[in-house]
């Protein structure tokens, strides 16, 4: 019966308490939503590549090497030769080896120079791999595959011609070998998506007439005679590969680490992309710290509006003190309505965190390939939920203890 | 027949903490079971101090104030809490329900805080519709909100939760001011006849000395108490 008149004092006081409802309500789908996204990052992230066992490059910090050959940001030290890539290829332990060769650019997007065991290993999100949304993979040398993003930014369809500049934020650009596209990638939401994709044997191409990173003046090959040359690349900037069993991943890396001709550095993606996180990881701790805050703030809020409707309720509390209630009961049906109402507000949220969730996923997904799932709330969503229900009941013990000691003054007469 | 007294004060000096010392005595001043006493007073007499000392929601500074026979400071606070509950039934001049309650809610309120008043009704809705019947409200109305009540239906359903589960002693606290002449007349008609039907004392605190016949005994506050103004 208390639990039914905590209910109806509640409902005489609808509109504050839906306010006060609705304000936990917001803050709770705040947190829980940025848990959700932090979440979904950092899984999307990690997600950027997988299925590939090792990354191998030129040595240097593993952070490093994983920034410029998967996210193509920065750039490498060095190269790997082609006969310690050879070497790599022909162990015994390694399934497949995928070769990049980085440096050009398109406009503000990175050139890749890759073999089509790319478009068969590269897996994204556990095990997606790569889809051609229009035309196909390149035939020709010059042919050329772009990432969505890169061919939503540049407005290209398939058959439009591409001028690779060499470097990057270049001026030279290798006018004389114009690519084609043949293939606009679907989104990825992996750094793929802003690369232009080019085989590597193009990228030796269009470096045939160049020495020394500047193009010997008057020298131009033509296009037909490039095809009928023996195009092997002198180098690659790092390979992906994958090993027929894992239990023979580390001792690979081991031997590659060790590689006594050259010096190299294998790394375990997962294990770099972790170190990366813990990096960019900051900002979104900030953002859920931000959010916390939130629910603290709506939680004062109930408390401030538990303050202000003490004084309209001292008669209402006299009455029960009137009936053989203790001022500890009083204190007790305060600590019941806010819980009740916290309670409420987190049921609340939960349900806007999912509408929410349903209404912008697939647009989340397209938008910046960040894939949120939607399941049933984990354990952890749970426990925050019950977390902001104890916060209320403690937050409200400050309103329910002045309205203990005013009904142990007023006892049954308010003098009104 | 001499029985002890249900509520008596011997000696009580009480001094209202921090204010000044506004304070009063009560010499001496019993009521006895099944009697129905009328306290008259203005304003500002001390009537309610009175009642919460016997009620124990006050405790005197001197003296002994003893309900049913237990001396009420003996008890511990939450023991004096459910004590009241047991034992005396309260109605107010006016605001006495709970609004979004039930009136079956407002009825049965002191029960939950009373256990052996709650043995003592056996079923507490069969029990409230009862009293609801005596006190000639209508039917079905135990099921309505008490905010939706006229207020001489308020002081009914106010009279039918003190008397619910029959405490030994009601203590009416200007129960009848909220209402018109007629209505108070009528009102009193019934609180009588439920009281003597369950055998309680009625204690009733009222500015109005014309309802006097109807009680067994009248006494005017200043005669009761003796006022305190603080020694200069």
């Amino acid at each position: 019966m208390i639990l039914r008149l905590a209910l109806g004092s509640l409902l005489a006081r609808a509109l504050t308490v839906a306010m006060t409802v609705l304000a936990i309500a917001l803050s709770v789908a705040l947190f829980l939503g940025v848990e959700k996204v932090r979440t979904g990052a950092k899984a999307s992230f990690a997600d950027t590549i997988s299925g590939t066992d090792l990354i191998v490059g030129a040595r240097s910090g593993s952070v490093q090497l994983l920034l410029y050959s998967v996210f193509r940001i920065g750039n490498a030290t060095n190269n790997v030769t082609w006969q310690s890539y050879q070497d790599i290829a022909a162990r015994p332990e390694v399934d497949w080896i995928v070769p990049i060769s980085l440096g050009d650019s398109h406009r503000q997007f990175r050139v890749m120079g890759t073999t089509t065991g790319f478009f068969e290993h590269y897996k994204f999100r556990r095990d997606r791999g790569l889809e051609l949304e229009q035309g196909q993979i390149m035939d020709d040398l010059f042919d050329t595959v772009i990432g969505y993003d890169a061919a939503q930014a540049l407005g290209y369809a398939v058959g439009d011609p591409i001028v690779v500049a060499h470097g990057i934020a270049s001026f030279t650009e290798h006018k004389d070998q114009p690519f084609r596209v043949s293939g606009i990638l679907a989104k990825t939401g992996t750094p793929v998506d802003r690369t232009i994709i080019v085989s590597m044997e193009a990228i030796e191409a269009i470096h045939v007439d160049w020495r020394s990173g500047a193009k010997i003046p008057g020298q131009s090959t033509p296009s037909d005679t490039l095809r009928q040359m023996d195009l092997t690349p002198k180098a690659v900037t790092a390979a992906l590969v994958g090993v027929k069993s894992p239990l023979k991943t580390f001792a690979l890396q081991r031997s590659i680490n060790t590689y006594p001709e050259e010096p190299l550095l294998a790394i375990l993606p997962g294990v770099a992309l972790q170190e990366l996180w813990a990096i960019v990881g900051i900002a979104e701790t900030a953002l859920l710290a931000v959010s916390v805050l939130v629910v603290v703030t709506a939680l004062i809020g109930m408390m401030a509006t538990l303050f202000a409707s003490l004084n309209e309720r001292r008669r209402e509390m006299a009455i029960f003190r009137a009936m053989g209630a203790s001022p500890r009961t009083i204190l007790g049906l305060l600590v019941l309505e806010a819980t009740l109402t916290a309670a409420l507000g987190s049921l609340l949220g939960l349900v806007m965190l999912y509408t929410g969730l349903w209404v912008v996923q697939p647009l989340v997904d397209s938008a910046f390939g960040l894939y949120l799932p939607i399941d049933a709330p984990a354990q952890r969503e749970m426990l925050t939920l019950l977390a902001v229900v104890f916060a209320g009941a403690i937050v409200s013990l400050l309103p329910a203890l002045r309205a203990y000691r005013l009904s142990l003054a007023d006892g049954m007469m308010v003098q009104s | 027949m001499s029985q002890d007294p249900i509520i008596a004060l011997k000696n009580v000096a009480f001094r209202w903490p921090g204010r000044d010392g506004f304070g009063f005595s009560i010499p001496d001043f019993t009521v006895q079971p099944r009697e129905a006493v009328l306290l008259l007073g203005e304003s500002g007499s001390g009537k309610s101090t009175l009642l919460s000392l016997i009620c124990g929601t006050v405790l005197a500074q001197t003296g002994t104030v003893q309900v049913a026979g237990q001396e009420v400071r003996a008890l511990a606070k939450g023991a004096r809490d459910r004590f009241r509950a047991e034992q005396i039934g309260m109605v107010f001049q006016q605001f006495n329900l709970l609004p979004f309650g039930s009136v079956l809610d407002n009825i049965t309120l002191p029960l939950r805080f009373a256990p052996e008043r709650r043995k003592r009704c056996g079923d507490a809705p069969e029990n409230a519709a009862a009293l609801c019947q005596a006190l000639g409200l209508p039917e079905g109305i135990l099921r309505a909100k008490a905010a939706t009540l006229s207020v001489g239906q308020q002081q009914r359903v106010a009279v039918a939760r003190a008397l619910i589960g029959a405490p030994p002693i009601l203590i009416a606290d200007e129960p009848t001011s909220a209402l018109d002449e007629t209505r108070q007349a009528q009102f009193l008609d019934l609180l009588f006849a439920q009281v003597q039907a369950q055998g309680s004392s009625l204690l009733m605190v009222s500015h109005d000395p014309r309802m006097g016949q109807r009680f067994d005994r009248v006494l005017k506050m200043e005669d009761l108490v003796q006022r305190e103004r603080p020694a200069a």
